[in-house]
């Protein structure tokens, strides 16, 4: 898939929106944290599964990267290729 | 009536987890009895010292090494355990040298918190908010 379609399909559903928001909350969280918000934060009864689903298709568009540590495993936020967006689309200041 | 009296976590290391359970995060010892190679070890909460005993299970069966080590993975604790102050007790830990992969976190009713037991298990602290 295209770098730019991945990154419009990442954030065109509403749980992986809910992720990065969490993500943008506080960097860094285990698999653990994220359902967890995501359950008492938004409603959002997602399987693990589901949601782990959902961040593969967040790291496939770039937003989001795993970083091990030890035993443990934490997902950053990277809001690097949204900038595409805006160097194709400039925002206009208001006259 | 039928009632929760002993709960278990699986633990790498009984002398370990002893110490981690009684010198950091502050339960009592209980019972310590020779059993084979391994103890019946338990502690409670000084605050119930006849309430529920924790029992630090050696997790020597080949299927808890490999269960343990997911549950890790993914940030999954084993347990929650309940303190007066989250927040106290992160700070109060943190400087103690204890890793935390969850800082404590507003979940609604409760701010929970996540730390490694260094016997190959995540443990939850849980502030219920009043």
């Amino acid at each position: 898939m295209d770098a730019v379609d991945a990154v419009f399909r990442a954030i065109g559903d509403p749980t992986r929106r809910a992720i990065l928001d969490e993500l943008t909350d506080r960097d860094g969280q285990t698999l653990f944290e994220i359902c967890t918000r995501l359950a008492m934060k938004h409603g959002l009864t997602s399987s693990r599964q589901a949601i782990s689903q959902h961040l593969a298709v967040l790291e496939e568009a770039r937003l989001v990267h795993t970083r091990r540590e030890g035993r443990y495993k934490f997902h950053h936020l990277d809001t690097t290729p949204l900038r595409s967006i805006l160097e194709r689309w400039p925002i206009r200041e208001q006259s | 009536m039928i009632r929760i009296n002993i709960t278990s976590v699986y633990v790498d290391d009984q002398s370990r987890a002893l110490a981690f359970y009684t010198d950091l995060l502050g339960f009592v010892p209980k019972h310590d009895i020779p059993l084979g190679e391994h103890r019946w070890l338990t502690v409670v909460s000084p605050k119930e010292p006849d309430g529920p005993e924790l029992l630090l299970e050696p997790s020597a069966h080949p299927a808890a090494a490999p269960f343990k080590e997911a549950l890790v993975a993914d940030g999954i604790p084993f347990t929650s355990f309940a303190v007066d102050d989250v927040h106290a007790e992160f700070a109060r830990l943190s400087a103690a040298g204890v890793r935390f992969v969850q800082e404590p976190t507003d979940m609604g009713p409760v701010t929970v918190a996540t730390l490694d037991d260094t016997c190959g298990n995540l443990i939850q602290l849980a502030t219920m908010k009043s």
